[in-house]
């Protein structure tokens, strides 16, 4: 079983991402389970055509201990497991304990079934609070991906997960898989993306065009493979997904100083 | 126990080794109870809850009534306000008291729970009835101290319920520290006897120390009122005993009404007494009656009488830093020479004062606060003493070091006295000092040969 997690900085499209890929996945024959770590509750919103009813943490408190794995996992398109996490409103609680409590209950019902080729944990926003790396710690995700743009605070964010990430894989085996941009057309994007990739020591592993196609389709609450497998955007998707499947670069990133980071977008940022 | 304790002493940053000190709601809990008609509620998992009620009955051998907000996984994710508002009307329908003060733990503070805003919400949902109050104190252990603890507790009274209406007052507010309700008692009598009308808050006379008579009271008679404590506003001044327990409420009154406060130490052994009475003498304007001068007295009578026994004698000090720093002054009073002094507490003002107390009398000694009682044994391999003075931690040290062992302050969960002998004033100086000569008489008889054994002492 390959344990996946998407990080990104807020609102770059992980979630969208990961829900197109993982339908890629799918139609390939593989058999993916999706844990959303946001307490939104979003994550699986396209592959369950409609927000998942039952959250783990919302199950938790409604029924107490007594938690049935039926209780919080859907099957989705293509087959797919589909579990979100959930957590307290706005302003209150802890949302970083939610995920803590969430992931160990998961394990403790025995999700992690052998016959899942893929997990995908689909993470909020930057690792801001020890909940949040939950899974990059102890072996619960081996490979991260991170979704990224040519955009500055994109990038930064980037940077600023590689150092959750490097801190985790010194003692353990957590590793970076690579950089998936989701392109937000901004100058020299490709390049100024993968050049910072290759910079952590690690590789971007597949250029996501923009392209009207993904909102179209997430409006309908559809993944792109689902709602029309013949458009351009529907390949992108799937050769995303063969990259994953076929990846075999997994490294200990180097994050950058901000200093060195900032150079780099002078390179490359700037069009003449 | 502690027999492969190292005698040198290695840097430390982290590690803490048998510290000195314990959680903030204890003390919180405790300062509660010293308000009529309160119930302690303890915003937390029930853990929290039954140790420090635990803790307290074992040194006070009382029962100690206090509920808590029952936190589970559901309640430290989605966070406390549901348990707490539930709590506070299962509270005021089953248990009826007059008043919750409701304290937090670590784990609500993490989760950065909005006490005020929760009790505000049952206010206006009516779940508090009519006359009733709750309050509340922040008490994150992982910050300060059981005293940090009693502070913020004693600093709400002051917050929620202290009031300036203009009206005349004679009333003197005294904030006693966190001591036990002997001394709390003896506090009230010596001010009587001065006729100085004193309001002390907290106060657990009668709610720790009450009589068996067959007949259980939830609520014992004991405690400050809320209308008591709303006059404080009004009082002629506040004399807060001890500054880490006490300085906080007493600045907040004076900040809050225009009540002016002196910062005193506990008046534990005679120059902290002495000064307190002299505050007292100030305010009542009347000389010092001669039951207290014979009081005074009497005490000195003891320490001239048997100042052989005492005199040049080394001290190893532990506990709050309150206690600590008015035994020091008593034992160089009583010309024994306190070497080591520790306290878990932390707080420069506690060195600054041991400073002052210590210069030009015994400059040499060892001092430190927010240490642990590692070091204090460490620092007692490096200078041998002749007594130890602390609370009932400080007994493993004593079997290991073969001390005589005097025990002082919070918690004594392994001796008697404490519960209705007080330590403060003059009486109490007399109590500690005979428990200190006792402890080195015991010792000179346990070690004479049959040729030394003196039958008079």
């Amino acid at each position: 079983m390959r344990k996946v997690a998407i990080y990104g900085k807020g609102g770059i499209g992980k979630s969208t991402t990961t829900q197109n890929t993982v339908a890629g996945l799918a139609e390939m024959g593989k058999q993916v389970m999706v844990v959303g770590c946001d307490p939104k509750a979003d994550s699986t919103r396209l592959l369950l055509d409609g927000l998942m009813q039952r959250t783990v943490l919302d199950t938790l408190r409604e029924e107490g201990e007594d938690v049935e794995l039926s209780d919080v996992r859907q099957a989705g398109y293509g087959r797919t497991q589909c579990v979100e996490s959930g957590g307290p409103e706005p302003g209150v609680g802890c949302a970083g304990r939610g995920i803590i409590t969430s992931i160990n209950l998961l394990e403790q019902l025995g999700a992690y079934t052998n016959d899942l080729d893929y997990v995908f944990y689909d993470v909020l926003g930057d690792v801001v609070c020890g909940g949040f790396a939950m899974p990059i710690r102890e072996g619960k995700a081996e490979e991260i991906y991170i979704v990224a743009s040519g955009e500055m605070m994109a990038l930064y964010a980037a940077n600023n997960i590689c150092k959750g990430i490097k801190k985790f894989a010194d003692n353990g085996v957590v590793r970076l898989g690579g950089i998936i941009c989701n392109s937000r057309k901004v100058d020299n994007e490709a390049s100024m993306v993968e050049a910072f990739a290759k910079k952590l020591g690690s590789q971007m592993i597949h250029f996501v065009p923009r392209d009207n196609m993904v909102q179209r389709a997430e409006i309908r609450r559809k993944t792109v493979i689902d709602f029309d497998a013949t458009c351009n955007q529907a390949d992108e998707y799937r050769t995303l997904a063969r990259s994953i499947d076929g990846n075999d670069m997994f490294v200990i990133p180097n994050p950058m100083s901000t200093d060195e980071l900032e150079a780099l977008l002078m390179e490359y940022g700037i069009a003449d | 126990m502690l027999d492969i304790t190292p005698k040198e002493i290695k840097p430390r940053t982290a590690l803490r080794i048998n510290p000195a000190k314990t959680c903030q709601p204890i003390g919180a809990m405790y300062a509660a109870l010293g308000i009529h008609g309160c119930l302690p509620h303890s915003h937390g998992s029930q853990g929290c809850c039954s140790y420090h009620r635990m803790h307290l009955t074992r040194h006070f051998k009382e029962p100690v009534m206090a509920s808590t907000s029952s936190f589970t996984e559901g309640s430290s994710v989605f966070g406390g306000l549901a348990n707490l508002s539930q709590a506070i009307n299962t509270i005021f329908t089953v248990y009826n008291p007059e008043v919750i003060a409701v304290h937090t733990t670590c784990l609500s503070e993490v989760i950065g729970d909005d006490i005020p805003n929760i009790i505000a919400k049952a206010v206006s949902e009516g779940t508090v009835p009519e006359g009733k109050f709750v309050f509340h104190a922040n008490t994150p252990s992982f910050a300060g101290s059981h005293m940090t603890g009693f502070s913020s507790m004693v600093r709400a009274m002051v917050h929620y319920f202290s009031e300036k209406t203009g009206a005349e007052s004679g009333q003197v507010n005294i904030i006693p520290g966190f001591v036990n309700p002997a001394d709390m008692r003896e506090i009230k009598r010596i001010a009587s006897e001065m006729g100085v009308p004193a309001l002390l808050f907290p106060d657990t006379s009668d709610v720790l120390d009450t009589p068996l008579t067959g007949k259980y009271d939830f609520y014992p008679p004991g405690g400050v009122t809320i209308k008591q404590l709303r006059t404080t506003g009004d009082s002629l001044r506040t004399l807060a005993l001890g500054p880490f327990a006490s300085e906080a409420a007493g600045a907040y009154l004076d900040e809050k009404c225009d009540v002016p406060c002196d910062i005193l130490d506990l008046p534990i052994g005679i120059a902290a007494t002495d000064r307190f009475v002299h505050a007292l003498k100030n305010v009542a304007a009347q000389d010092v009656p001669a039951s207290i001068n014979y009081d005074r007295g009497r005490l000195i009578d003891v320490m001239n009488d048997m100042h052989r026994y005492t005199h040049g004698l080394k001290v190893a000090v532990f506990g709050d830093p309150d206690h600590v720093t008015s035994m020091v002054e008593f034992l160089l009073d009583l010309n024994m020479k306190p070497v080591h002094v520790v306290t878990g507490t932390p707080g420069n003002r506690f060195e600054r004062r041991m400073t002052e107390i210590l210069e030009g009398r015994l400059p040499d000694s060892n001092f430190s606060a927010n240490a642990d009682l590692f070091l204090l044994h460490q620092w007692i391999k490096n200078e041998p003493v002749d007594l130890l003075i602390g609370n009932t931690y400080g007994k493993y040290i004593a079997r290991a070091e073969d001390l005589p062992f005097v025990r002082f302050g919070f918690p004594t969960l392994d001796r008697i006295g404490h519960q209705f002998k007080p330590h403060v004033g003059y009486t109490g100086a007399l109590h500690l000092l005979e428990s200190i000569l006792n402890a080195i008489m015991d010792r000179q008889d346990r070690d004479a040969t049959d040729e030394t054994l003196e039958l008079v002492m």
